[in-house]
């Protein structure tokens, strides 16, 4: 023992306390203006909240004027393929909001997840491990996935972090289009088995309800789990490493274990979302995993609003939404419309014969340059990077405010 | 006296630390005893802050050595060649049996397995080595391998910091900086973070309140919750200190702490300065350009120029000094 006091008792300090009572003490001032961390049972509220939109949005579609635009089964459909993209975005946020690393190759982890599934539970490998624990198994293998990129490029940042993850993402899908043995090559891998749990329905390709269900739970539970990462000692280390990584380290934070914790976390969540995408496309092949994927999510993730869970899920699917439903819906718009061809010298103009789905990309630069100019922090930004992009103008307001909080 | 007979803190000896051609610190001791105050002064240029950054484990010295409470932590590699070898040889040993195996004829089918198993250990080992956990740097230290404490290896040890140019994490608030601070005492996993578990729950309350409590003994009260970067500048300096102490810190490392504050601010951070070495008996070792505080505060001082040390003793002693007295205003001066 050193004859010098700890700080803790030198400040009248009373450290972790054992018993019941001195815990009660220590909590109410905590929950009084740290309410932050303990007060807002984060967990409840993803749960509650993601309850209520699964009920809620199969029952919107049935109002006008959606219901003009398709089935409801059609709908339900798309939706649960939207949450497989809710899911992408989310664990990229830990990457790319969190920690603050730019990765632009994280379609291989989705890439990884779904060829898991693929191996695991199809006539090609012989294999057929059920639903469930693949789930587990792709998130695992996605997980060390994310470790084996994160190991390489630690000492990267910015910039040429991005270039090497692009790189990674570029790779991935080429070892499985030439790795024939385990994965079929070109024509990919199909007639994977679909899940089964009995008691949500009959999982195929007639029937979207219990996929609807199966993913929403799933996003459900990784957003919490997501929610406590980012609130705990760990999601500090995070923030802690993206705003100033030599401090960081200066603090005691081990930034190596601190980045490759990011992108395995990130990377699993992706491994979850592949896992399910396999099986409910019931095929798997390298074309489907391209720099688009990649792109998408992450148009998502500043779209949503970076750093911000429930953000970046919101924008996850209003953007999938836009992009599947939205587009199809302003093709038959401007067809029906019948607004007459423009001419104008040489250029003829048939807005009628456009397809708009063809104009995604276009879309979503300008969407992104608009957002860039008009709202930085994206649609459903943190707190935090509210104030970050907004503090010339408003710093006081929103300081009173996080006072208040 | 029982300061004089302790052994010291912080030692230093014959740092030399060199950019290519240019010395930046050459043949440096300099020791910081128990419960002192050491400051390091120079004129601009001089290679202070290039030795706080390797007493602070950011680079390896050229030569020399520095010892933290009688243990070596920074030094140039010795023996580095042996750690890859170590990265490579759980591999081989697989990779070997492998083709012993393949030639033997033992084992045909299984092969492919084994050289994948051989990769995993390879990756595995590999990185191990870049998170380096304390067994591993143990182990280096057994095969006789050494390797300079990383900053925060430093930091576990014992030795907290403060930036020149404040470098606090400015999008966060000032309970969550000090928070940070604290991670390195803070044993809760990633898992018992997901799964909330008491032992976490617990842990959090009780960080949150030393914290509040740092940051009042800092002098900043009911700032709790606003973003570091919306701070006064003299309060962003009271946090790296609260940052500094929430690490626990056996000796405090301050980089120009008193820049740029007006001379009230000054007297108060020289009261805080005070106020932690007699209350918390930390010693600490300064870096200042501000003379009225160095000739005020500290026990003893090492005056460094052109990357040597030309000067040690009490505030006095320094201050009569004719080399000092040179450094400072020119030859014609004395």
């Amino acid at each position: 023992m050193s004859p010098r006091r700890s700080i803790s008792s030198a400040i009248g300090n009373s450290p972790v306390g054992r018993g019941s009572g001195r815990l009660r003490a220590a909590l109410r001032p905590a929950t009084s203006s740290a309410g932050r961390y303990f007060g807002k049972h984060q967990s409840l509220s993803v749960l509650v909240g993601m309850a209520v939109a699964t009920a809620i949005l199969p029952l919107v579609v049935l109002i006008p004027p959606f219901s003009g635009f398709g089935g409801q089964n059609d709908f339900v459909d798309g939706f649960a393929s939207a949450g497989v993209f809710v899911l992408l975005a989310v664990g990229l946020n830990v990457v790319v909001g969190l920690a603050g690393l730019l990765d632009l190759g994280y379609a291989a982890f989705f890439a990884i997840g779904a060829y898991t599934y693929a191996y695991g539970a199809s006539p090609f490998s012989g294999l057929d491990v059920p639903f469930w624990p693949m789930l587990l198994v792709g998130a695992a293998v996605a997980a060390m996935a994310g470790l084996l990129l994160g190991a390489p490029t630690l000492r990267l940042r910015g910039d040429y972090l991005a270039i090497v993850t692009l790189g990674f993402g570029e790779i991935v899908p080429v070892v499985f289009l030439n790795a024939d043995k385990y994965t079929n090559g070109t024509n990919g891998i199909s007639a994977l088995y679909q899940p089964a749990l009995p008691a949500i329905g009959d999982f195929g390709f007639i029937n979207p309800w219990p996929y609807y269900i199966t993913v929403a739970a799933i996003i459900a539970v990784a957003m919490m789990l997501l929610y406590r990462l980012e609130d705990s000692r760990l999601g500090r280390a995070w923030m802690a490493v993206r705003e100033d990584e030599l401090a960081a380290a200066s603090m005691g934070i081990n930034t190596v274990t601190t980045k490759l914790l990011a992108f395995a976390i990130g990377a699993s969540t992706s491994g979850l979302a592949g896992v399910f995408y396999a099986s409910k496309l019931g095929l798997v092949s390298p074309s489907q995993f391209g720099f688009t994927i990649s792109f998408t999510v992450l148009a998502m993730v500043v779209l949503g609003g970076m750093g911000n869970i429930w953000g970046v899920a919101i924008g996850a699917f209003v953007v999938y939404e836009i992009q599947s439903q939205g587009l199809k819906q302003l093709n038959n718009f401007v067809a029906s419309s019948g607004i007459p061809p423009i001419h104008i010298g040489f250029v003829n103009v048939d807005l009628s014969a456009v397809n708009f789905l063809d104009y995604q990309f276009l879309l979503y630069g300008l969407a992104l340059v608009g957002m860039m100019l008009l709202r930085p922090e994206g649609l459903f930004p943190s707190r935090r990077r509210k104030q970050e992009l907004h503090d010339v103008d408003d710093a006081g307001a929103s300081n009173q405010e996080l006072v208040e909080a | 006296m029982t300061e004089q007979i302790a052994p010291p803190v912080l030692r230093a000896v014959r740092l030399t630390k060199a950019f290519g051609g240019l010395v930046a610190v050459k043949d440096v001791d300099f020791e910081v005893k128990a419960g002192s105050i050491t400051s390091l002064i120079g004129p601009n240029g001089a290679g202070k802050t290039t030795l706080f950054n390797v007493v602070a484990g950011l680079s390896d010295p050229t030569e020399g050595y520095v010892e933290f409470l009688g243990q070596k932590m920074v030094a140039s590699p010795e023996r580095g060649w042996l750690e890859p070898i170590l990265w490579v040889l759980p591999a081989g040993l697989v990779w070997l049996l492998t083709y012993g195996l393949g030639l033997a004829g033992v084992v045909t089918a299984a092969i492919e397995v084994l050289i994948l198993v051989g990769l995993g250990l390879l990756i595995a080992t590999l990185i191990v080595a870049v998170i380096r956990p304390a067994w591993y740097t143990r182990l280096l230290v057994v095969l006789g391998v050494f390797k300079s404490a990383r900053p925060n290896d430093m930091v576990q040890a014992g030795i907290g910091r403060t930036f020149q140019n404040i470098r606090l994490f400015a999008n966060m608030t000032a309970l969550e900086n000090v928070l940070v601070g604290m991670h390195g005492q803070l044993k809760a996993s990633p898992l018992d973070a997901v799964l909330r578990t008491g032992k976490q729950r617990r842990e959090e309350v009780a960080s949150i309140e030393e914290a509040r409590r740092l940051l009042q003994y800092a002098g900043l009260r009911n700032r709790d919750n606003e973003l570091a970067r919306n701070l006064p500048y003299g309060d962003q300096r009271r946090l790296e200190i609260a940052r500094a102490l929430a690490t626990k810190p056996k000796l405090l490392l301050l980089d120009e702490p008193t820049a740029g504050m007006n001379p009230s601010e000054t007297a108060t951070m020289m009261k805080l300065f005070s106020r932690i070495r007699t209350e918390l008996n930390l010693p600490i070792l300064l870096i200042e350009h501000d003379m009225r505080v160095v000739m005020g505060i500290s026990d003893s001082v090492t005056v460094l120029d052109h990357g040597e040390k030309i000067s040690e003793g009490t505030p006095d002693q320094v201050r009569a000094d004719a080399r000092v007295i040179e450094a400072y205003l020119g030859k014609g001066a004395i």
